[in-house]
């Protein structure tokens, strides 16, 4: 590992364009075999100089936001007082009741004892770079907190510190707030309760809601687009119809079984809802619900509502007010059909976003039951209310818990019986359940693509739960052996693709990833063998 | 002399309980805001706590009656407030110092607690203490006291030369931070040395108290004694003001937030103060946001951006 000098809460208001830090392979967390060969590692695509010359790029080797630099020290300043506007409605009730109380409470209490540090997989991986420590970004809220908003003097800032607030430093501070997970492991671990995630999601959210200044991928092809057309993925009601058939056709085909997926049927028991990224790239994911809900003889149906057919929804990660949008159309979208629940696919944002966070924005009759699939598909199979037969699941599996719905939301086990009961060579990631690492693909970081944020979340984000799926797999890393890696979440599920490929762990060592519903449709006897197909997709 | 004593420690005792409860006050009447829990979540059901499941985890989980373990959830805040257990689960090398110091505290304030207590049975029922009770509370009283001063100090003396020599605490330790501890270990060291000192036959806590109670200003205190209690006093009412109040906030992230699972039932209580907050208006000032001050939240939530007219 290379020693080199640390960056210092001050550097953050450096004026020379620099970036503060620059990481090479060496400098990073040691994986284990295969990648443990140096020839396996992958270098890093270096910025393009267009991109370093329009973009503020002066964080690190990458850029995820794309933030055009102002042209004069007017527009400069002009935007350093909107973040100070923004700074101070924050922490106010009309502005942010949404969030006041423990963002208070985060910024008062920090003991800066950095236990959080040793928790943070980005810090870990990144070989521990000061950066990514998740306090760094949380000390210059907190400085600015005490300057600003409490309007802290002297003793106020020999008490908390001093901070120099001035464009290059929300600048930086803009790239910074993406790059956390907020997968909020450190925060599990703080004795006093101090949340480091909350306080990357509050400052993203000032940026989004004050200065209209987000990640594209979330804003204006993530919630905007789903706003204006029904999806992120652009697809629009028509489309998701016409794919949607398309599936049930393939799936029919390829498991013997006839599939019809029912749309828009009023009063049915559930209205299930998919992130609609799953139609698109994993069409199986929705073709195995379809399969495995009618041979339950379940009532279900898809809605063609505006947004009723797509569960995503990005403000979770940047905007309460966005968050609040889609959650209301979803909820729409029930009450239109009166279902009695509805039931969300694999999908973990999506749970949370619409049954933890807004089950405080949904009121009066949008208040509709909400559930997770991996409940519903826990009873179904438990239940006995399919014929399986666990041997067609005889290859290696193993099992990520996405951050949403596990760590923050409680359902841990209703996925791990049904893998229990039909994967036979089942084994567990360590640590796992609560305790589990993101995927790095957290807090929309595995839909963000631009200049070269992907090698950052492969070596750096992903690296830790890289290295947790080699040590799953330690035992049969051998490519004759076909190996399995679950994922009941549509955004892990792109960045396991995403990042098996970078490091070509299908192609050399025989790693895919998949959900859980495929599981289960191949451990049914009603249908023809094979329906997951040992193929890179 | 006496006067200004008694006057600084009744003074402290007062800025400290009001700054205290101010800060409490202010974090209890902030809105309710949107869930935002952590997992385990120890009031589940006891089958659910263990692994760290909601009832998320049960199907149609709004058919069943909610679960609320009490006990679980005492047993883990007793663990958290007695043994710093999340300290010690992640970070043994601190908790090392920072158990000593935090127990230590407690000591001192079951200190006070008797010392108070003696003192108030001297005046209203003086017989009480005459006999064995009274030297065996006396003991108690000095153990517990000593105990709590070199538990604190030597805590204090931990942490402080951790933050003075561990790099990875040292860029995130302000003047402030150092103060603080210094002022732990200067304040209670006098009061130390003020209690070792003390001749036999000069008044020590129990006749302050005492005399503090009755306001009896002949009381001769010996100097350092009287500086240790003073700089004591001053240190406790300085606690409020600082992130070390963080018993108060560690209550409320707690209870308020990591543990915060309570379920929005239609027509419910939460509904209303959420009907409230709906009619707040925001004015963030990003386009999409189409807030202006005159909107309510609730107008903002079921616009939608994308369509040009305002709803
Ligand atoms: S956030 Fe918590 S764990 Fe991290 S430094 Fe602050 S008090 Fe310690
Ligand atoms: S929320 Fe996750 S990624 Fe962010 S600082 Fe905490 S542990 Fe690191």
């Amino acid at each position: 590992m290379t020693d080199k000098p640390k960056p210092r809460l001050a550097d953050m208001s450096r004026r020379d364009g620099r970036p503060l830090i620059h990481i090479e392979n060496d400098d990073l967390m040691p994986l284990p075999a295969p990648l443990n060969d140096p020839a396996r590692e992958r270098p890093w695509t270096p910025l393009s100089p267009q991109a370093v010359e329009r973009y503020e790029c002066a964080l690190d080797d990458t850029c995820a936001v794309s933030v055009p630099k102002p042209a004069t020290r007017a527009e400069e300043d002009a935007l350093v007082g909107k973040f100070l506007a923004g700074l101070e409605k924050l922490f106010t009730r009309e502005n942010n009741w949404t969030f006041l109380q423990p963002l208070v409470l985060s910024m008062e209490h920090c003991a800066k004892c950095q236990t959080c540090a040793e928790a943070c997989h980005v810090f870990e991986a990144s070989g521990r770079n000061e950066l990514y420590r998740p306090t760094y970004r949380s000390e210059i809220v907190r400085r600015l907190y005490f300057k600003y908003v409490k309007h802290g003097g002297l003793l106020s800032a020999w008490q908390h510190g001093d901070v120099k607030v001035n464009w290059p430093l929300v600048a930086r501070l803009i790239e910074l707030s993406y790059r956390c997970n907020i997968c909020r492991r450190c925060a599990q671990t703080c004795p006093i309760g101090v949340d480091n995630g909350l306080i990357a999601h509050e400052l993203r959210k000032l940026f989004s809601q004050e200065m209209g200044i987000a990640a594209k991928e979330l804003h204006e092809t993530g919630s905007m687009l789903q706003l204006k057309v029904g999806s992120s993925t652009g697809m629009s009601a028509e489309v998701v119809k016409d794919n949607i058939q398309f599936i049930d056709e393939e799936t029919s085909e390829r498991t013997g079984v006839k599939v019809e997926t029912p749309w828009d049927v009023e009063g049915a028991d559930v209205l299930l809802i998919h992130n609609a990224g799953e139609i698109l790239a994993w069409p199986e994911n929705p073709g195995a619900f379809a399969l495995v809900l009618t041979a339950a003889g379940i009532s279900w149906t898809l809605s063609s509502e505006l947004a009723g057919y797509d569960s995503i929804n990005y403000g979770l990660w940047y905007d309460d007010v966005q968050l609040a949008r889609v959650a209301v159309k979803h909820a729409e979208a029930a009450k239109k059909l009166k279902v009695k629940k509805i039931v969300l696919g694999e999908c973990g944002h999506a749970h949370k976003a619409l049954s933890v966070i807004a089950d405080r924005v949904l009121t009066g009759d949008l208040n509709i039951p909400r559930e997770s699939s991996l409940t519903l598909l826990r009873d179904i199979v438990m239940n006995g209310h399919l014929k399986l037969d666990p041997s067609r699941n005889d290859f290696p599996v193993t099992l990520h818990d996405p951050c949403n719905l596990v760590r923050l939301m409680g359902v841990v086990e209703p996925q791990r019986e049904v893998v229990r009961a039909i994967c036979p060579k089942f084994r567990e990631m360590e640590p796992h359940g609560v305790d589990n690492y993101c995927c790095g693909g957290g807090s929309g970081f595995a839909i963000m693509s631009g200049h070269n944020f992907p090698d950052w979340r492969f070596h750096v984000s992903g690296r830790k739960k890289l290295q947790q799926i080699l040590g799953a797999f330690a035992d049969c890393l051998d490519p004759s052996i076909p190996k399995y890696l679950c994922a009941p979440c549509s955004n892990c599920k792109g960045q396991f693709r995403d990042m098996l490929a970078y490091y070509d762990l299908w192609e050399q060592n025989r790693i895919l990833y998949g959900g859980l519903v495929e599981l289960i449709v191949n451990a049914m006897t009603d249908v023809t063998p094979g329906f997951i197909e040992w193929e890179w997709h | 002399m006496t006067a200004l004593i008694y006057v600084v420690i009744s003074a402290s005792a007062l800025v400290f309980v009001v700054a205290t409860a101010v800060r409490a006050v202010g974090y209890a009447r902030a809105p309710l805001h949107l869930r935002w829990e952590l997992y385990p979540v120890p009031h589940e059901a006891p089958d659910r706590a263990a692994h760290g499941g909601s009832y998320f985890e049960t199907l149609d989980w709004w058919t069943h009656p909610t679960h609320f373990n009490v006990v679980g959830e005492l047993k883990a805040m007793l663990a958290e407030m007695l043994f710093l257990k999340a300290l010690r689960e992640f970070n043994v090398r601190l908790w090392r110092r920072s158990f000593p110091f935090h127990f230590g505290l407690y000591l001192l304030f079951g200190t006070v607690v008797l010392v108070l207590g003696a003192a108030v049975t001297t005046l209203v029922a003086p017989a009480v203490l005459a006999g064995s009770f009274g030297a065996t509370l006396d003991v108690l009283t000095r153990v517990i006291g000593g105990a709590g001063l070199a538990l604190t100090i030597a805590g204090a003396l931990g942490l402080l030369h951790r933050r003075l020599t561990d790099e990875d605490l040292r860029p995130y330790t302000t003047a402030g931070d150092l103060f603080n501890l210094a002022a732990f270990i200067g304040a209670l060291g006098v009061l130390a040395v003020g209690l070792l000192l003390r001749p036999a036959d000069a008044p020590g806590v129990h006749a302050v108290a005492v005399g503090l109670l009755r306001w009896d200003t002949s009381v001769q205190v010996p100097g350092v004694l009287a500086a240790g209690l003073a700089l004591a006093a001053l240190l406790l009412a300085y606690i409020p003001f600082t992130h070390m109040s963080h018993f108060v906030g560690k209550y409320f992230t707690y209870h308020a937030v990591r543990w915060d699972d309570a379920i929005n039932t239609r027509g419910g209580a939460m509904e209303r103060r959420l009907a409230e907050y709906l009619a707040y208006r925001p004015t963030w000032s990003a386009p999409h946001v189409r807030a202006d001050g005159v909107r309510t939240w609730a107008d903002v939530a079921t616009t939608n951006p994308t369509e040009g007219a305002k709803r």
